[in-house]
């Protein structure tokens, strides 16, 4: 029994990762994004927008030959400790260029990995301004926290009146407390107060924060975090009874969000980069690739609500192709040189990189409420800064 | 000044009663076996998991419920026999090592189960509505919860005090070896400590997560781990000691929580000071205090080595 | 060698030891193989990452190893140290012209200075040993579960105190340490940039690799005689003549000490530093390599963490993905298998092979012969 358990031991650590058919043709994009963990459920949405828009356009046409986009995936777990292994399967995989991350610790951590391999990553979704900062191979199409935070803060204090505001972050999430620091500068610059807590990670009961907030006299609560916490905070906000109204940032636009709202009496507020609506052959096309894939049903929570971060993960592919086609070759470093001037038109708007940090340039931020009624989000305003 | 506080307190007495219901599982198994079980706090966050699948089946609440409850048993039952009776003469860190593989191994499960996704609760009727205490809003199971908990540990100690299989479990705790030697079935009596402490932790996740709406693979690993301490805390093998401990280290938790404010409204400070970050860190401070000054915790008895 | 102390009946010793000869051969392959590996494979491999975090992996499990195998004492206070280690490395070495980027909360923080990588190195193990000085006076009383659960409960509280906010011009709050020199940074590069010399993995290697020697010098002085005969029986060591509250803080120090620099090479190895990854499943981690490895075996404890390192982060990798041999869909792959035939793995090794890969034995061992009476003992 025990021979043979070693035996069978054995086999299976030496059997190695088989060898893959290397197919002549073929570009990789590395999709690196969460799978699993507290933003899984968000990483998944900003995967969907991928692989429809790989449905959509499965071959590029590089320096005159044309090659099928595999997408490569690596889970980094929603954690910046997994995220350095994923960044590296990415980098051994040989792929040309990385899409993502979902959430900015994450694409903070990976960064110097694809760094040191020349292979250049555009963020879908990282508002934080230090993923972009201080290198040459980190590209962004979404706006940056400095400017969600304003708008947050201004239409905090003067749509909603509040001059008291309470801000939660998870302990240790650059998102987060990035995000919650933007807001409380320029909510503090308008003339308001802000009192922040932060929560550790793991966290679930989140009444003892909601009361705070509530003893404090706060107008209004901004918890700029995970789906998974933000669930729990309406879900203990609705059982509270809380009077303020509960702000959050793009990850709140989610349909799990909204879902755990309905029915309940709680004021939901998020500010996010596209509307549902916004361009009507995008929405119905992923709609009916959805409903005819059970498991990208499953993977967008059940439902065919299009969300905001997959028109983001669609139009990243989109701008990867366009960089693949002006670069003539599927080298990563020729790649990193070419996005640098690409332009593209995108369903979120249209994406240009600054010269100096990588980012897209966007001044627009979209409002949105829940509907406790329906269960679906109701487009409040478009927010830009002046 | 009491409406600040009032808030904390009732959270506090939840969540205790909740962390008491795990600790009767940690206390009961240490004083048998002298082993940290710390698979406990997953089989914990399994129940969990359990019942989020099993709700989703669409049974009625009326099965669903001791369905879950059976189902965490046989579980606890399971772990014992695979993961620790083979290793009953080994030395007490093998079994403990073991302890922490299972622990390993219950959060992959569930992990690969989910994909590594939250679970949401399914929402249990009355126990999940809001009532106004004192004005102070909260919900339902936060006044059942201490309630169901008391009853249960009168229920437990009755059992362990006047039922036969009561008294094999204090025997065995006392003397392992004389109580074999004198004829008690050692390995039903283990058995059978798995089984309620296993049972008491399937009860306490109904509780904690019908509060806490969400489960995911190390959704226990705190919960436990408190709750552990908790059994420390009050004397380990001691129940009441453990109930006790829970509800303490509940209740002070989650006024650390609310310090900042209420040091701030009574005028002792003038800004928050970001002591929420300590709330789990105060839970091992208090634990470490307790071995120092009293090893033997509150309620525990003094027990000398046997060289 | 550790046999010796262990078994009393042993061989003579005969003038020049084979054994140790051969070892010492195997050692100087394995330096000579790295050093050509990383020259001639490209450096985007996951050979090297698996080099990488098994070399930090190795020294901070037998670091536990001193303390769990040879001294007795059950810590669970592992990451604690190695994120002292890890934190006093970050802040001592970020380059001053960083510093405001990634403080950016904290106007750039208090320290405004640079360490070479070195003296970081040893500082990082030297705040970690103070630490565990500090941490040893009131818990090293305590006996064996409540060591452990004591010391789980101390570097839990040694993160939240990383972690707060009011500490954040020293420790940068709970945010990233980043920019640091890492193992990249030992790389010899031309005046273009390309790499012309790759030590990357090499200089892990050394780093593990001397103070691990310093780990055996100590298990074989009279010092390491002293810890394990702690371990076999506190009361016939105190009889003995050997100050056991004195012992037992060296060896928790020492241990704590590496564990530091452990910490410190983790923060190479991955760019980054954040105090919530230090968790206690960390340390289950490092407890589950030793035991694999052999509790009271350094080869054993290095060995498993190559293999632990390899199965995670490379071999099993592609259980995670859904794989087709030839049209024919492998069933149960998706994402977290890997992990679940990884905890399976464990289990077995746990249950069933209780001595783990090396028992106690060391690899000059595996080159004489074995008495009769080692060989019984293994069963």
């Amino acid at each position: 029994m025990k021979k043979i358990l070693a035996i069978l031991l054995a086999v299976l650590m030496i059997v190695p990762a088989f060898a893959m058919a290397e197919t002549a043709n073929v570009v990789k994009i590395g999709v690196f994004e969460p799978a699993s963990g507290d933003s899984g459920a968000g990483g998944k949405q900003e995967m969907l927008g991928m692989q429809y828009a790989n449905s959509i356009c499965p071959t590029v046409e590089i320096g005159g030959t044309t090659y099928n986009v595999e997408l490569v995936y690596a889970d980094n777990g929603s954690s910046a400790d997994k995220a350095p292994s994923a960044a590296q399967q990415l980098v051994s995989e040989g792929v040309s260029v990385v899409l993502g991350s979902y959430g900015s610790g994450v694409s903070i951590a990976g960064s110097p990995y694809f760094a040191e391999a020349g292979i250049p990553a555009i963020g879908v979704t990282c508002t934080n301004p230090q993923v972009t900062m201080g290198n040459t191979h980190y590209f962004r199409i979404c706006f940056l926290d400095p400017f969600q935070g304003t708008v947050l803060a201004n239409y905090a204090f003067k749509e909603l009146g509040a001059t008291t505001a309470y801000c939660l972050a998870e302990l240790g999430n650059d998102y987060d407390v990035g995000l919650a620091h933007y807001f409380q500068e320029a909510f503090q610059a308008l003339g308001g107060t802000v009192i922040s807590e932060t929560f550790p990670t793991g966290n679930s009961d989140f009444t003892s924060y909601l009361n705070t907030a509530n003893a404090a006299g706060a107008q209004v609560f901004f918890a700029p975090c995970s789906i998974a916490y933000s669930t729990q905070i309406i879900n203990q906000a609705a059982a509270l009874n809380v009077a303020f109204p509960l702000m959050g940032g793009d990850t709140w636009d989610s349909n799990k969000v909204v879902e755990s709202a309905k029915g309940t009496s709680v004021k939901v507020l998020v500010s996010t980069f596209y509307q549902e609506g916004g361009n009507a052959d995008f929405d119905s096309g992923i709609k009916a690739w959805m409903n005819e894939n059970s498991a990208a049903l499953t993977n967008n929570g059940g439902n065919d609500m299009v969300a905001a971060v997959s028109a983001m993960g669609y139009d990243a592919y989109f701008v990867a192709l366009e960089a693949l086609k002006a670069a003539g070759t599927t080298d990563s470093k020729a790649v990193n040189e070419a996005l640098w001037a690409v332009t593209y038109d995108g369903v979120s708007g249209s994406i240009a990189f600054s010269a100096e940090t990588g980012d897209a340039i966007r001044d627009t931020a979209y409002i949105k409420t829940a509907n406790t009624e329906t269960g679906a989000w109701d487009f409040v305003t478009v927010q830009s800064v002046e | 000044m009491l409406s600040t506080v009032l808030p904390y307190l009732l959270s506090g007495i939840s969540v205790g009663g909740q962390y008491a219901l795990i600790a009767i599982g940690y206390t009961m198994v240490y004083g048998i076996l002298r082993l940290i079980n710390f698979a406990h706090g997953d089989v914990f966050m399994v129940a969990g998991i359990l019942m989020v699948y099993i709700s989703s089946s669409g049974l009625p609440l009326y099965v669903t419920i001791p369905l879950v409850l059976v189902l965490t048993a046989l579980i606890g039952f399971l772990i014992e026999r695979m993961a620790y009776k083979p290793l009953r003469t080994a030395p007490r860190m093998s079994i403990m090592i073991s302890a922490i593989g299972v622990s390993y191994t219950l959060q992959n499960l569930v992990l690969y189960i989910t994909g590594g996704l939250n679970q949401f609760y399914p929402v249990i009727p009355f126990i999940s509505e809001s009532v106004t205490i004192f004005g102070a809003t909260t919900r339902m199971v936060t006044v059942i919860t201490p309630v169901l908990t008391l009853v249960l540990v009168i229920l437990l100690v009755l059992l362990i005090n006047h039922t036969k299989i009561g008294m094999a479990m204090r025997a065995v705790s006392k003397d392992f070896e004389t109580s074999q030697l004198m004829g008690i079935k050692i390995n039903s009596v283990i058995s059978i400590t798995f089984v309620i402490g296993s049972f008491l932790a399937g009860v306490g996740s109904i509780l904690y997560f019908s509060n806490y709406t969400t489960v995911i693979q190390t959704s226990g690993a705190m919960p436990g781990l408190k709750a552990f301490v908790a059994a420390v805390f009050g004397g380990i093998g001691s129940i009441p000691g453990a109930v006790v401990g829970a509800f303490i280290i509940g209740i002070c938790e989650n006024l650390i929580k609310g310090l900042d404010i209420i040091l701030l409204k009574a005028g002792i400070t003038t800004q928050m000071l970001g002591l929420t970050t300590f709330s789990d860190a105060f839970t091992f401070a208090l634990l470490i205090v307790i071995l120092i000054v009293k090893p033997t915790g509150l309620f525990g008895e003094k027990t000398t080595d046997k060289v | 060698m550790m046999t010796k102390q262990v078994n009393p009946i042993q061989q003579p010793q005969k003038s020049v030891d084979s054994g140790k000869l051969w070892t010492a051969l195997i050692i100087v392959l394995i330096y000579a193989g790295v050093f050509i590996a990383e020259q001639t494979i490209p450096a985007t491999s996951m050979l090297f990452t698996v080099l990488k975090k098994g070399a930090t992996y190795a020294l901070v499990a037998v670091s536990m190893n001193l303390l769990n195998g040879f001294t007795g004492l059950f810590s669970l206070g592992q990451a604690g140290f190695m994120l002292i280690g890890a934190y006093t490395y970050g802040v001592l070495t970020i380059p001053v012209a960083q510093r405001a980027s990634v403080y950016q909360y904290y106007n750039g923080g208090i320290v405004q200075f640079a360490m070479p990588i070195i003296p970081a190195l040893i500082l990082a193990g030297v705040f970690a040993a103070i630490f565990a000085f500090l941490v040893g006076l009131p818990v090293l009383r305590l006996k064996s579960d409540y060591l452990a659960i004591a010391t789980l409960g101390f570097a839990e509280i040694i993160r939240s105190i990383f972690q707060w906010d009011k500490l954040g011009s020293l420790t940068n709050g709970s945010n990233m340490l980043r920019l640091f020199p890492t193992f990249n940074d030992f790389n010899i590069k031309n005046a273009n940039g390309e790499v012309t010399l790759y030590l990357s993995t090499l200089v892990p290697f050394v780093i593990a690799g001397v103070c691990i020697a310093l780990i055996v010098a100590l298990i074989h002085s009279s010092y390491g005689r002293a810890f394990m005969s702690i371990r076999d029986d506190e009361t016939a060591a105190e009889a003995m003549g050997i100050n056991l509250a004195r012992h037992k803080q060296y060896a928790f120090c020492i241990s704590s000490f590496f564990a530091g620099i452990g910490g410190a090479m983790l923060a190479m190895y991955s760019n980054s530093v954040q105090a919530k990854s230090f968790t206690s499943a960390m340390t289950y981690e490092i407890l589950l390599i030793v035991v694999i490895g052999g509790i009271g075996s350094v080869t054993g404890s290095c060995l498993s963490s190559f293999l632990f390192v390899a199965c995670s982060e490379w071999w099993l990798r592609f259980m995670d993905q859904e794989q087709y041999i030839g049209t024919w869909k492998m069933p149960l792959l998706r994402n977290g298998f890997r992990l679940v035939v990884f905890s399976v793995i464990i289990m077995i090794v746990v249950l069933f092979f209780r001595q783990g890969i090396m028992g106690k034995r060391e690899l000059p061992d595996l080159f004489r012969r074995k008495p009769k009476a080692a060989k019984g003992e293994m069963k």
